[in-house]
């Protein structure tokens, strides 16, 4: 062993990201793998609640504590993922007084702050809640930006000396002598930013302890050394709205359900979700009557979402696990609590401890309790500061300087730039040349384009996820190949196509769930964009050689003659 | 009492304008209604014929040649092969200076994205730019247009194969334009050749240009700009230009808001009015009456719903994207005088999963009898005096296709000149 310990930790979402910080922040030597984007798993396909706490303030009143603890960190740490709307707990006629009494109570033995608010208060905050709804509890939920978190958690390992390679697949864990010893990745693109069209290879890496924070694919990890690891994966359905039907969280005030929050974000409101277990998480059906029953179910409490348009739909699967005697048949009734799996007392394999279950909302307080059970096994007595240093992007912000004028951008992107980019608004938009706006509909410019590309090669869905560029209205349909023209300047042509190809195809996966109405006619104009001028469907650079000299090459045109000669059929110069 | 006509045309965009410049030229008095801008300010400006098969075969040298192999419910197999050649010649007729007509071979043109589309006529503008003639091109970019990369168009069009050398630049366009200026901005100051500050200097902006490329030129013959090359005065404005570089100047045709399409819609306004076609834009046709037979239809205007009655009616509202066609979770529909569109009943079946995969909303529209009447669910004939033309028309896919202005122009001509005919 080295002086300092190395810690392998397999998971780039909010998990392992927030792991691999908190070690690095003690001084340790961690390289983060995904295989993936970040959050490419689970973190990438959440609804984007901040938790209160009021969710599980009946059924799992440990988790709700946590909820509120946490919320009130990252609030601290994080603020520029965050944004605190608030939340209603919403009550209509059907729904039961004896639960929305046990919500309140439940509510103040957790210490989330909740107030009932009647009908009028509650429509006056949100004029779109139904008419009939009787009254609302409301609480401090809020929106996250579960990218820019996970990015910034990784950002901040990064600058405490940590490695983080994404689209690293870890395919075997080294297991010596009853013990593991490191993890053999397969890297897509060579070590590094991805970059498309580099040579791939494999990499043994050796490790001091091994971390498995894979979430939903802990169960495969486990099986590289013959443990089992029984995760139980749910998926959930979430529907995008094309702006914010509602400012705040609005949940439905009833005992576990489907279909019961719609969250908003950014410019959308998220609409979830369902619970379903699925045997693998990867591969599961994604079905219309999921999509159906968000709008038709949230209606109730909003009417005019039945209305709305969608601009797309993801599913997400949970990382489920209860311990094996528990034994629950509804997913709905698994603990959404998290569990330290040390495989040397479980499994008699030493050298490795998975974290399974658990929330986003307390992603670092996961990751503290994992880390200070990392040191432990190497006797390292380190302080976690995770819940106290603020992230890259969270430090010494002052929203009220007038960042606008400062960068010549207009409102509303000036506004929108800063309050992504927090305190590195100033290094990101300090450019020399002009600062065009790449993506109109969630007011991306060139800057945060360029400095994304420098965090990740030249990965556009990576791109996308650290800026929003392409995830607004037109869902990419005017700005893909603006992207791919910023990312021109960086990698060579072959590498830009292969890359905008790539994600044009990821942007139309979400909205397929989305085809109708409002959506359809965008999703016709964006095809007819791509399709027609662009001609991406059939690039010449992509397929057989054209015979060119079979086509019009405008000689014999009126007016027309190339080469400079007059041409021979008859042809003269152009008559202007 | 209604507003009357012989031939009212719904829509104003390249399949309702034809329509009624042709109804007009025949001798029927038209006119022509149309509700918001129309979808030419999505388009290139190009017009094309037919440049793959519905296999995805292409780029196909000779459009005409593959017509008769389409599909039966193909927009070109009602009209014919003669139809759309008849109506081809018509648009160079009557519309603004295109050139490909002297020849049936399709042209492959490069777009911003650095790809070469085949396409039947293209603007004068355009026509320098030609990816089959073998002179070396210089393509021009400005730092805060986004749309257009010159160095990564000339890097595409090269992976493309193209035979001539090809470079792109990137300048600084001349004056003091923000960066999110959009491109009818760039146009207006080289129309009017307004002066910018250049080191304190004032000049004209057509020469301020001229000589920051001369700067980058080398001894390319040819160079293409982003379709930004003014509105009113394109043609003067690229001479001028030539003159300066000493090549001949190019537009690239780019996304929307497109100045190429934008023109061309002009253009074909000029042309109805030319004809004596009256119109009217800016309310949409919301209501109709009549059964077997359309009576007259209804136009919202400030709240009020004016009639307006004709004797036959052109339907040239768009598809999907023009709102001519639209759709609900259940039903994809024709809104205004609800003729039927064939669809599955179940949504999913309405995609394919690749992106550019065999996409059935891509269509999505009205089938009709020979006369391009719409036809119902059994192939009866939704109205005696309703045709059909352009988007709104169901059973291709103009995109994959590139087929799209063709159909426009081959089924307006045709619908426009039927309806003259019948209101005889």
């Amino acid at each position: 062993m080295e002086s300092v310990p190395h810690i392998a930790v397999i998971g780039g979402g909010s998990t392992g990201a927030g792991i691999a910080r908190d070690l690095s922040m003690r001084g340790l030597d961690v390289t983060l793998l995904e295989q993936g984007n970040l959050t490419h798993g689970t973190t990438g396909r959440m609804h984007g609640l901040l938790h209160s706490g009021g969710r599980y303030a009946v059924s799992d009143q440990a988790s709700a504590t946590e909820c509120i603890e946490e919320n009130r960190v990252l609030r601290d740490i994080a603020s520029h993922c965050v944004e605190m709307t608030g939340g209603l707990f919403v009550k209509r006629p059907e729904d039961s007084e004896e639960y929305f009494q046990e919500k309140l109570e439940g509510c103040e033995a957790c210490g989330i702050p909740a107030e009932v608010v009647s009908a009028s208060e509650a429509r006056a905050m949100e004029p779109h809640l139904a008419k009939d709804i009787e009254k609302a509890i409301s609480v401090p939920d809020g929106a996250v930006d579960p990218f820019r978190l996970v990015v910034a958690n990784a950002a901040s390992a990064s600058e405490h000396g940590a490695r983080i390679e994404t689209h690293s697949t870890v395919e075997d864990l080294l297991v010596e002598d009853g013990e593991v010893v490191g993890v053999a990745v397969n890297h897509a693109s060579g070590a590094g930013e991805r970059v498309h069209g580099t040579e791939g290879g494999r990499e043994e890496i050796r490790a001091d302890y091994v971390v498995n924070a894979t979430g939903a694919w802990a169960g495969r990890i486990g099986d590289m050394a013959g443990v089992d690891i029984e995760v139980r994966p749910s998926k959930g359905v979430m529907t995008i709205m094309n702006t914010r039907q509602v400012d705040t969280v609005i949940n439905r005030c009833r005992p576990k359900g489907d279909a019961d929050i719609v969250v908003p974000h950014e410019t959308t409101c998220i609409l979830g979700t369902t619970d379903e277990e699925v045997d693998d998480p990867e591969d599961y059906p994604e079905e219309q009557w999921e999509v159906d029953m968000m709008i038709d179910t949230l209606s109730e409490l909003v009417p005019m979402l039945e209305e709305a348009r969608t601009i797309r739909s993801f599913w997400g699967v949970r990382p489920l696990y209860e311990p094996p005697d528990v034994g629950s048949d509804d997913p709905t009734d698994i603990t959404r609590d998290y569990f330290l799996l040390d495989h040397a007392e479980r499994d008699d394999l030493g050298g490795m401890t998975s974290i399974v279950g658990g929330k986003f909302t307390t992603y670092r307080m996961m990751g503290e309790e994992i880390s200070d059970h990392v040191c432990e096994q190497f006797g390292i007595d380190a302080e976690c500061r995770t819940a106290d240093v603020p992230l890259p992007g969270s430090e010494d912000f002052s929203v009220l300087r007038d960042y606008m004028d400062e960068f010549g951008l207009r409102s509303p992107i000036g506004r929108r730039s800063v309050e992504r980019l927090g305190s590195r608004a100033e290094e990101v938009l300090q450019t020399d040349g002009p600062n065009p706006t790449v993506c109109g509909c969630e007011g991306v410019t060139r800057a945060e384009i360029k400095d994304a590309i420098g965090q990740s090669g030249s990965d556009l869905n990576a791109v996308r996820i650290r800026t929003r560029s392409s995830m607004g209205n037109c869902q990419g349909g005017f700005c893909c190949h603006r992207m791919a023209n910023e990312l021109h300047g960086e990698y060579d042509e072959s590498t830009t196509r292969a890359a905008w190809d790539e994600l044009l195809q990821e942007r139309w996966k979400g909205q397929r769930h989305a085809l109708w109405g409002e959506q359809l006619s965008q999703a016709m104009l964006n095809y007819a964009l791509h399709a027609t001028t662009q001609n991406r469907d059939h690039d010449p650079a992509d397929g057989e050689p054209i015979d060119f000299t079979a086509f019009d090459d405008g000689r014999g045109s009126v007016g027309e003659s190339p080469g400079g000669e007059v041409a021979a059929d008859g042809g003269d110069r152009r008559g202007d | 009492m209604a507003i009357e006509s012989d031939v009212l045309v719904v829509g104003g965009g390249l399949a309702g304008l034809t329509s009624a410049i042709a109804a007009t030229r025949a001798g029927a008095d038209t006119r022509l209604v149309s509700y918001k801008q129309s979808t030419l300010r999505n388009a290139s400006g190009l017009v094309d014929v037919l440049g793959y098969t519905p296999d995805g075969d292409g780029p196909l040298t000779d459009p005409y040649e593959a017509i008769p192999s389409l599909p039966t419910d193909h927009p070109y197999r009602t009209v014919g092969v003669e139809g759309v050649r008849e109506a081809m010649a018509f648009f160079d007729e009557v519309g603004p200076d295109y050139r490909g007509g002297h020849t049936d071979a399709n042209a492959l043109v490069p777009t911003h994205g650095g790809t070469i589309k085949p396409t039947a006529r293209y603007p004068a503008g355009a026509s320098a730019g030609l990816a089959s003639d073998e002179r070396d091109v210089l393509l021009v970019g400005f730092e805060a247009m986004v749309d257009f990369d010159a160095a990564h168009a000339a890097a595409h069009l090269e992976a493309a194969g193209v035979p001539f050398d090809v470079r792109g630049v990137t300048i600084r366009f001349p004056g003091e334009l923000r960066s999110d200026a959009k491109v009818t901005r760039y146009a207006k100051l080289l129309d009017t050749d307004g002066e910018v500050a250049v080191r304190g200097r004032k000049r004209p902006i057509r020469a301020a240009l001229a000589e920051r490329v001369n700067t980058e030129l080398e001894d390319e013959a040819r160079v293409g700009f982003p379709a930004i090359l003014g509105d009113g005065d394109a043609a003067g404005i690229r001479a001028e230009l030539s003159d300066a570089l000493g090549a001949d100047v190019f537009e690239v045709p780019m996304g929307p808001p497109s100045l190429p399409g934008l023109r061309l819609e002009d253009a074909l306004f000029d042309a109805l009015d030319r004809a004596g076609g009256r119109f009217e834009t800016g309310n949409p046709v919301v209501d109709s009456d009549g059964e077997g037979r359309i009576d007259q239809v209804y136009i919202e205007k400030n709240g009020a719903k004016i009639p307006n009655s004709a004797d036959q009616y052109v339907l040239a509202t768009g598809g999907l994207v023009g709102k001519g066609v639209e759709s609900d979770r259940e039903a994809v529909y024709e809104p205004i005088f609800g003729c039927h569109v064939p669809h599955a009943d179940d949504r999913y079946e309405w995609f394919d999963i690749e992106a550019f995969g065999d996409h059935d909303f891509a269509r999505f529209g009205v089938r009709t009898d020979e006369d391009l009447r719409p036809i119902g669910r059994e192939g009866d004939i939704e109205f005696d005096n309703l045709r059909a033309a352009g988007s709104v028309l169901g059973g291709y896919d103009f995109a994959a296709e590139k087929s799209g202005s063709g159909v426009s122009i081959a089924t307006g001509y045709a619908a426009g000149r039927a309806a003259a005919e019948a209101a005889r």
